[in-house]
C-alpha cells in the first residue's frame, strides 16, 4: 500500500541518506517546550532570566538530570527503577558518614560511595535479570529498605558539614578561564568528531554533506556553548554539578548510541524475544543495566550531598520518581525500546525549570506539585496523540 | 435476491496512497465469497471500512446491507448490523471460560448480576452450532488447541448474531484436520443461509469453499468470478497481474557431505515433566539442500528446531554433529557460533524489534562484524544493511526505514538478511512464507535456491505441503514428536506425508 516509495532503490546503491539536522522532531519539541517555559516565567518574573537564576537553575537540575540518565537505560530496557530515590539517600549518608564521622578524604570517599552503589546495582539487578523477580517489585522493596537503612545507620540524624574538598562537587563554579578552555575544547571536540564523520563517510563511498553546512552547523553549536560559557561566567562561573552532567550525558549518549550494549539495550526493551532470538545475553544485560544506573545515582547522591553540605534524612525522597517523570517528559516509552539521553536531560531541565521559576515567582510550593505532575501527564498525553496521528494517517 | 452486502465505489485514502480506488463488492446472501489479492491490495483495508474500524466520512462510497445505506461510525454498529469479523490473530480472553468468552460484552444478567446457568446453558446451544458439542464451556478458553478456538470465536459471533461473517485467514495456523473441521463448518452455514466472507492466501481452499471469488490488485477490483467459471492459475495471475511460470522454482540438489547429523534427540516438554515433545528423533542434513520437515501443527516441528537452535525451554537429550564436530548446544548465542540460524515462524514476535529501524534488526544478530570493542561503525552497518536491501530486493526507503511500516513480505526479507549476515552454515526456515503474498513467496524460493548454491543448507519447516514438496529435497514427517517417515522429493506425494503426519495409519 505505499507504492510511491517502492522506486528509489534500485536508482541508489550506496545510498545513505543525509539528513540536514538530524535531530528528531521530539527532541526539537522538547527544547521548544522548554524555550516556552523560559520565556513564560522571564516574562512573568524577570528575575528568572538572570545570570544567577540560570545558574541555580543549572545546579539544581544536576542531581535529576544524573539520576534520569541511569534510568533511561533501566525503562528503554523495559523495566523501572524505583529505588534510587531512596539510594540517593542511603549512599549521600554514607558518604557523608565516612567523611564527616570518619575522616575519610574526598577520593577514597568518592570510591567507596560509587562502589557501593555499583555493587547495590548488582544484587537488585541479579535478582531482577537472573531470578526474574520484576523491577518494580524489587526496586520497591530496595526504596522501602534504603530509607530503612538510613535511618538506622545515621541514628535519623542530619550529618554535616562535609569537608570543603568533597564539597567542590556540589557547590564549586569553574573559573572564567577555566570556563572559556572547557568551552573551546567542547568546540574542537565538536569539529573533530564532525571531520571523523566526514572521513568514514568518503571512506565508505557515502555521499557527504556540503562542506557550507558543516561550518553552519558548528558556528551553531559554537555559539550554543560560548553563549553558554558567557553566561555562566558572567555570575560564577560554569557550576561543576552541571560539568558532570554534560560529561555524562556524553558518555551515555555514545553508550546508547554506538555499542553493541546500546543497541542491544534498545533491541530488550523493543522485543525481548527476538532479541534472544538474535543470540543477545539479555540477563547479563539488564544486570548492567542496573549495576550503571544505581552507580549513578551514587554519583547524583554524592553531587546532591555536596550541594547541601549535609547528609539529611530526607535527601533523595520522591527524586526517583522526578527522573522517571523526567524520562518520560524527555520522550522514553515505558513500554521500553525507546528514549534518548538527552530527552533525559532536557526532561530534567523542565522540571527543575518549574520548580525554579514558581520558587522565583514565590508560588506556594503545593502548586509545584499540581503543575509539575500536570506537565507529566500533558507530555505523555501530547506524545501519544502524535503518535496516534502519526499511525492513522 | 438483493444482496446480503453491497459496497460500492469505495475509495479510502491515506496521505499520499490511495489505498482502495472505486471498489466494488457484491456479496449475495448466503454465499461464502472469496477475497483474493496479495498482501498491501486492500483487502484488510475494505474489511476495516466495512466493519466500522475507519468510520464513515473518512472513505467515499456506499455500504448497503440488505438493501440498506449503513453508515457505520463506530464498530459496535456495524457490530449491531450483523457484521462479524474473525481475525488471523484470535480476540479470546485465555484466562476466561469458554462461556464467558461468548457472551463477552454481551453476558446475561439481571441488574447486573451475571446469571451463570443462562450463560453456560446458551453456550452450549452455540457450541453445537459450530461442532464442539462435546467442548465443556466451563473450561478455559487457552485449554484448546488454536483450531477449537477458532470456532468458539465462530459461535462468539454467531452468539452476537452475526449475518455476515467475514473470515480473515482463518487457516494460517490450523493443521490440514482443523482445516478440513472448518471448512465443513462453513459448508453448513452455507446450508442454513449465512452468508461468508473469505480471506485467504491459500487457493486451494477458496476453490474448495467459495461460490464467488472477488480479486483486488493494488486498491482496484480486478474482477468477481463464480469459483467454476475460473481456474486457480488465473486468479494468481489476476493477483499478481502477471503469468506465474512456476510456483516452486526448486533447483537440483547438489548433495555434499553431510552438514548436520542429529542422533536420537529427545526433547522434554518444560511444562509436564516426564512428557517429551520430540522423542527419539535422528535426521542427517547435507550441503546444499532444501531438507523438509513436515507434520502437523502440533507434532513438534517447531519445538524441535527450536531446540536445537537453543532456544527451547525444554531439556534436550542426543548428539547434534555439525560438520562431524559433536557441538552442545544450550543457547542462542552458541548456536550461532555454531553456524546455525532460525528464521522463526513468527516474524513480528521472535524475529523483529518492530519499532527498530531496518539496519538495526538486520545486524542485531550479528553485531560483532559491524564493530570492534564493542562500538559500533555506523558507516558498516549501514553498508552491510544497504547490500542486503539490494540483494533480497526490500522495498523500503532507506536502511533507516522503521521495520515496522514495511509489508509482511518485506519483513520477512529483513529477518532473512538478519540471518544471512550471520554467514550460517544451515539455515533454519520454520514457516517462511505464512502470511506473505505469492509473488513475495516466489522471491523467497529463489532466494532460498541462491543460498542452496552459495553452499548452505537448509532445514524448511512448512505447514503448506504443495511448498514443502515443491522445494524440498527430501522430506522428514513427524508425528506427536516421533519420526515417522522420510521421503525423497520424488517419491513424495501430499497422501504419503498426510499418512505419515497422522502417525502412519491410512486417513
Amino acid at each position: 500500500m505505499k507504492p510511491s516509495s517502492d522506486l528509489s532503490l534500485e536508482q541508489s546503491p550506496n545510498t545513505r541518506k543525509i539528513n540536514w539536522f538530524k535531530v528528531d522532531v521530539r527532541a526539537y519539541t522538547m527544547i521548544g517546550a522548554l524555550l516556552i517555559i523560559w520565556v513564560l516565567f522571564g516574562s512573568l518574573e524577570e528575575r528568572f532570566l538572570s545570570a544567577t537564576n540560570l545558574s541555580n537553575l543549572f545546579l539544581q537540575m544536576s542531581s535529576t538530570a544524573i539520576l534520569a540518565i541511569g534510568m533511561v537505560l533501566v525503562i528503554v530496557a523495559g523495566h523501572i527503577d524505583l529505588s534510587v530515590g531512596s539510594l540517593v539517600g542511603l549512599t549521600g549518608g554514607i558518604a557523608a558518614m565516612l567523611n564527616v564521622w570518619y575522616d575519610w578524604n574526598t577520593v577514597p570517599v568518592i570510591i567507596a560511595t560509587v562502589a557501593i552503589g555499583a555493587a547495590i546495582g548488582f544484587i537488585q539487578g541479579w535478582i531482577i535479570a537472573y531470578r526474574a523477580v520484576p523491577a518494580f517489585i524489587v526496586t520497591l522493596g530496595g526504596m522501602l529498605m534504603f530509607r530503612g537503612i538510613l535511618f538506622g545507620s545515621t541514628g535519623s540524624v542530619t550529618i554535616a558539614p562535609l569537608s570543603p574538598s568533597l564539597r567542590t562537587l556540589g557547590q564549586e563554579y569553574t573559573t572564567d578561564i577555566i570556563g572559556w578552555i572547557i568551552g573551546g575544547a567542547g568546540l574542537l571536540l565538536a569539529g573533530y568528531l564532525a571531520l571523523r564523520k566526514r572521513a568514514s563517510r568518503i571512506r565508505y563511498g557515502f555521499a557527504v554533506e556540503p562542506n557550507s553546512v558543516s561550518m553552519l552547523r558548528l558556528l551553531l553549536i559554537g555559539a550554543l556553548i560560548l553563549g553558554f560559557v558567557y553566561l555562566m561566567n558572567s555570575y560564577k562561573g560554569i557550576p561543576v554539578p552541571f560539568l558532570m552532567v554534560v560529561v555524562l550525558a556524553l558518555i551515555f549518549t555514545f553508550i546508547s548510541k554506538n555499542t553493541t550494549f546500546g543497541r542491544q539495550i534498545y533491541a530488550i526493551g523493543g522485543n525481548p524475544e527476538a532479541a534472544r532470538l538474535s543470540g543477545i545475553n539479555i540477563k547479563r544485560r539488564v544486570l548492567y543495566v542496573f549495576v550503571l544506573c544505581n552507580t549513578l545515582a551514587a554519583i547524583s547522591a554524592l553531587v546532591s550531598t555536596a550541594r547541601l553540605s549535609a547528609a539529611t534524612m530526607s535527601s533523595g525522597q520522591n527524586s526517583e520518581l522526578d527522573a522517571i517523570a523526567a524520562c518520560v517528559i524527555g520522550g522514553t516509552s515505558l513500554m521500553g525500546g525507546s528514549g534518548t539521553i538527552v530527552g533525559a536531560v532536557i526532561g530534567a531541565l523542565v522540571m527543575a525549570s518549574l520548580d525554579n521559576g514558581m520558587s522565583v515567582m514565590n508560588m506556594e510550593s503545593f502548586w509545584q506539585y499540581i503543575v509539575k505532575g500536570g506537565i507529566l501527564i500533558l507530555a505523555v498525553y501530547i506524545d501519544i496523540y502524535s503518535r496516534q496521528r502519526k499511525k492513522t494517517a | 435476491m438483493t444482496a446480503a452486502l453491497e459496497m460500492r465505489n469505495i475509495t479510502k485514502e491515506f496521505p499520499g496512497v490511495k489505498a482502495l480506488n472505486d471498489v466494488t463488492f457484491t456479496v449475495r446472501k448466503g454465499e461464502v465469497h472469496a477475497l483474493c489479492g496479495e498482501n498491501g491490495a486492500g483487502k484488510s483495508t475494505l474489511m476495516k471500512v466495512l466493519s466500522g474500524l475507519y468510520p464513515a466520512g473518512t472513505f467515499d462510497g456506499e455500504i448497503l446491507i440488505d438493501g440498506q445505506t449503513k453508515h457505520f461510525h463506530r464498530i459496535k454498529e456495524a457490530e449491531e448490523a450483523g457484521i462479524a469479523i474473525i481475525y488471523q490473530e484470535l480476540a479470546l480472553a485465555k484466562n476466561l471460560s469458554i462461556g464467558e468468552n461468548l457472551f463477552l460484552g454481551q453476558e446475561p444478567s439481571k441488574f447486573g448480576i451475571l446469571d451463570w446457568e443462562r450463560l453456560y446453558k446458551e453456550s452450549e446451544r452455540w457450541l453445537k452450532e459450530v461442532g464442539l458439542s462435546d467442548v465443556n464451556a466451563e473450561q478455559l478458553t487457552g485449554s484448546l488447541g488454536i483450531g477449537k478456538q477458532q470456532q468458539v470465536e465462530i459461535a462468539k459471533a454467531l452468539a452476537k448474531n452475526a449475518k455476515i461473517l467475514i473470515l480473515d485467514e482463518p487457516t494460517a495456523a490450523l493443521t490440514e484436520q482443523e482445516v478440513d473441521i472448518l471448512l465443513g463448518i462453513l459448508r453448513e452455514f452455507k446450508e442454513r443461509g449465512v452468508t461468508c466472507i473469505y480471506i485467504s492466501h491459500k487457493l486451494n481452499e477458496v476453490f474448495d469453499i467459495a461460490d464467488s471469488i472477488t480479486v483486488l490488485r493494488d486498491g482496484m477490483t480486478v474482477g468477481t468470478y463464480r469459483t467454476n467459471e475460473v481456474t486457480e492459475d488465473q486468479i494468481i495471475s489476476m493477483m499478481v497481474g502477471r503469468e506465474l511460470k512456476e510456483r516452486f522454482p526448486r533447483i537440483e540438489a547438489m548433495p555434499g557431505d553431510v552438514v548436520l547429523k542429529v542422533r536420537n534427540y529427545s526433547v522434554m516438554n518444560p511444562d509436564i515433566p516426564g512428557k517429551k515433545v520430540i522423542d527419539d528423533v535422528s535426521f542427517e542434513v547435507r550441503k546444499g539442500e532444501i531438507f523438509g520437515i513436515a507434520g502437523m501443527m502440533g507434532a513438534g516441528r517447531t519445538e524441535l528446531v527450536m531446540s536445537l537452535f537453543g532456544s527451547y525451554p525444554g531439556r534436550s537429550t542426543g548428539t547434534v554433529e555439525i560438520e562431524g564436530k559433536p557441538v552442545r548446544i544450550q543457547n542462542t548465542e552458541q548456536a550461532i557460533k555454531a553456524g546455525l540460524a532460525l528464521v522463526s515462524e513468527d516474524r513480528k514476535k521472535y524475529g523483529l524489534v518492530l519499532g527498530m529501524d531496518i539496519k538495526s534488526n538486520m545486524t542485531l544478530a550479528s553485531l560483532k562484524s559491524v564493530s570492534s570493542a564493542g562500538f559500533i561503525n555506523h558507516n558498516q552497518e549501514v553498508a552491510n544493511g544497504n547490500s542486503y536491501i539490494r540483494s533480497l530486493r526490500i522495498k523500503a526507503n532507506s536502511v533507516e526505514t522503521i521495520v515496522g511500516t514495511l509489508s509482511g513480505g518485506n519483513q520477512q526479507k529483513v529477518v532473512l538478511g538478519k540471518w544471512l549476515l550471520t554467514a550460517p552454515k544451515i539455515l533454519i526456515v520454520d514457516e517462511p512464507t505464512r502470511g506473505i503474498d505469492i509473488g513475495a513467496k516466489y522471491e523467497i524460493y529463489n532466494l532460498m535456491n541462491e543460498l542452496l548454491r552459495q553452499g548452505v543448507s537448509i532445514i524448511m519447516v512448512s505447514s503448506e505441503l504443495p511448498e514443502l514438496l515443491g522445494m524440498s529435497h527430501r522430506i522428514m514427517v513427524i508425528s506427536e514428536g516421533k519420526r515417522t517417515g522420510e521421503f525423497k522429493a520424488e517419491e513424495a506425494t501430499q497422501e504419503l506425508i498426510m499418512a505419515a503426519a497422522t502417525g502412519g495409519k491410512e486417513r
